[in-house]
């Protein structure tokens, strides 16, 4: 705490009033796109109006949320080399959603997720599915980004107590959802895209004050980071946080469900229907892989200028996860604790922080209310009988609701391990949603039963394993330390509920006697790949 | 029913199914996107194997600090990169054009005003 509270004074003023102007910039973008909403593809799908380089823009800021600028060079401040093996796997699940998901799904989808997973089935069985899993993963993901606000706030302004805490939880919570009840996806969209070149623009700055210290050489950036760590050679070597028997296999469990599970978040998904063509959901997908690989190029020399120049003591005196390593790097890059320079730079990685996290809850906000109107609401409770008007009324008032249920849980669940509950969203996405969806678009005898299947078991064994792990008890971090009645021994459920989502699917078609219908899947089949007929 | 049919009727879409021109799309795209999947989720495996049980390997140095670890970690970003812009390529060539004379061919061009907002 140290270093933060000595210099509070001094950047909290500036960080509140840059963190302002943001909130005022996007809430004007917000009311200017929702003046021009007019139908449910305005509200679901920005009018499916942007270009490729917008939407890739869109799509890196909802997919570089606060755990991956702060808790990745964190992890690498701390850790060294195994934060950057942690983020290798984000970026290499961006091509299992390039060659097998965005274009399809463009052509054969509507809104949701749901809309490709349904198209040959029955409707209500598959569409309630595929909701529930949605809700499920987006509110994980919310929680995690919620709770990672109220701390992360706590911590840079200096503001002692729960107090701060509490606010900032309830302030974001009600800001995504005046984004997405007022913008729809096109204010959601532009959000994403002010924040993302934001955060890039920060992160580039960042980097280059950093490489600039060791005459643009990394291999000295290395060695610094390295002697300054206490840990030698050993610090730019695997084994750091993943290191012992267990370790290893829930990195290997965590790698398998980042890579699978990228491809099956819906507030992914979703962006693929705001351009107008598949070619053009294809390049939006190549520029978040550019945009994206690049910032973990960034975060990495983030991670170990921080470890350099800040020390992991000081690192860990602030937050033990090394969640403020970023801020705290640039605090020092500025001229150090006291200086001018460092509050202003300080002022501006903490404003890009927050930004981070308000883009990415209103994405998740947005991704979850669509598919409780368009899945839940009008397919299966009014069966298809819904107008538009109505269909997206409900979806505002999904999201309020599905906004107020993350701020209560968020505030009573403020000891969640963040990083856990990002895993567990990856781990459903990829045992339950990208299992259904790839036998949904390219295995012919798929029914049913199989979607309903493979949906339900990935996405109840993901939870349950991670219920019965040292996540939620038996353990000194656990949710419950004093009570011990975890049996699985892995943090990440992937490695076997993967398995589990993709045999479940396979088996529930085997199983059921149901018989495809073999003009649906002629019809999916040659939309998907042409897009004849695609809306 | 949330997705209107397609202009064409069930038989012809069939018919588009089972035509020549339409299967050899299909068999462009999945022999792309099917071996390349599965090879780069194999490579991405082995590294993080590699890192996981290889200390030796990895913790050797190739040029000052930089060891093979770093090097290795590198090489993901690049093949991401590369497989990016093979397949962007790929599909230009391979799948864009047929998917486009099927869908003129079947009188639905879809979206044509706005493909040039890309």
């Amino acid at each position: 705490m140290t270093l933060l509270a000595s210099s509070a004074t001094d950047h909290r003023g500036l960080t509140m009033a840059l963190f302002g102007l943001f909130v005022a910039a996007t809430l004007v973008i917000t009311v200017w796109a929702g003046r021009q909403n007019r139908s449910a593809a305005d509200f679901y799908a920005g009018g499916r109006g942007f270009t490729g380089f917008q939407n890739g823009l869109a799509i890196s800021g909802d997919y570089m949320s606060a755990a991956s600028f702060l808790g990745i060079a964190g992890t690498i401040a701390l850790a060294g080399y195994d934060g950057f093996l942690y983020s290798i796997g984000f970026l290499v699940a961006w091509l299992v959603a390039l060659l097998l998901i965005a274009e399809p799904l463009r052509n054969s989808g509507r809104f949701t997720m749901a809309d490709v997973l349904a198209f040959r089935m029955r409707q209500r069985p598959v569409r309630t599915a595929a909701g529930v899993s949605t809700i499920v993963v987006s509110i994980f993901y919310l929680l995690a980004q919620m709770v990672g606000a109220g701390t992360l706030v706590a911590l840079l302004l200096g503001a002692e107590g729960n107090a701060a805490k509490r606010w900032t939880i309830v302030g974001v919570g009600a800001l995504m959802i005046v984004y997405v009840v007022i913008g729809g996806m096109k204010g959601t969209t532009w959000v994403q895209i002010v924040k993302a070149v934001l955060l890039i623009a920060g992160a580039a700055l960042m980097t280059v004050l950093v490489l600039a210290k060791y005459h643009f050489n990394p291999s000295e950036l290395l060695g610094a980071a390295a002697s300054a760590s206490g840990k030698g050679e050993a610090f730019l070597q695997p084994g750091q946080k993943y290191g012992t028997g267990t370790a290893k296999l829930d990195f290997i469990s965590l790698g398998i469900a980042l890579v699978l599970g990228t491809a099956g978040l819906p507030h992914i998904l979703v962006r693929f229907y705001t351009v107008p063509t598949a070619k053009a959901a294809r390049k939006s997908v190549l520029w978040a892989i550019g945009i994206i690989g690049v910032f973990y190029l960034m975060t990495l020399a983030l991670g170990f200028g921080a470890a350099a120049l800040v020390g992991s003591k000081e690192i860990k005196a602030a937050n033990a996860a090394g969640n403020t390593a970023a801020p705290q790097l640039a605090e020092a890059l500025g001229g150090g604790s006291g200086s001018t320079g460092g509050a202003i730079l300080l002022a501006v990685i903490s404003a890009v922080a927050f930004a981070t996290i308000l883009a990415v809850v209103a994405g998740l906000t947005l991704a979850s209310s669509a598919s409780f109107a368009h899945d839940l609401y009008a397919n299966v409770i009014r069966r298809g009988k819904a107008s538009e008007r109505e269909e997206v009324r409900s979806a505002k008032w999904a999201a309020v609701g599905i906004g107020a249920v993350s701020i209560v849980l968020s505030l009573f669940a403020d000891k969640l391990n963040t990083a856990a509950l990002v895993a567990l969203a990856f781990a459903v996405a990829a045992s339950a949603n990208l299992p259904t969806l790839l036998y949904s678009l390219f295995w012919r005898r798929f029914t049913t039963v199989g979607a309903v299947s493979s949906v339900y078991a990935g996405l109840v064994s993901s939870v349950l394993l991670v219920v019965f792990s040292p996540v939620v008890s038996g353990a000194k971090t656990s949710l419950f330390p004093d009570s011990d009645f975890h049996w699985f021994p892995l943090e990440n459920p992937g490695l076997v509920s993967i398995p589990i989502g993709f045999l479940a699917g396979w088996l529930g078609t085997l199983l059921s006697r149901e018989q495809p219908d073999p003009a649906k899947y002629a019809e999916l089949e040659v939309r998907s790949l042409t897009g004849l007929g695609a809306h | 029913m949330d997705s209107p049919p397609i202009t064409t009727t069930a038989t012809e879409v069939q018919l588009i199914d089972d035509s020549e021109e339409f299967r050899t799309l299909r068999r462009s795209f999945r022999s792309f996107a099917f071996p390349v999947t599965i090879g780069f989720v194999l490579w991405y495996l082995l590294y993080v194997l590699l890192s996981c049980y290889a200390p030796g390997l990895m913790g050797t140095r190739v040029l000052g600090h930089i060891n093979v670890a770093l090097v290795l970690g590198l090489l993901q970003f690049v093949t991401t990169f590369v497989i990016a812009g093979w397949y962007a390529r790929y599909a230009d060539r391979r799948i864009d054009p047929p998917a486009a004379a099927i869908r003129e061919a079947h009188g639905a061009v879809v979206h044509a005003p706005r493909e040039a907002a890309e």
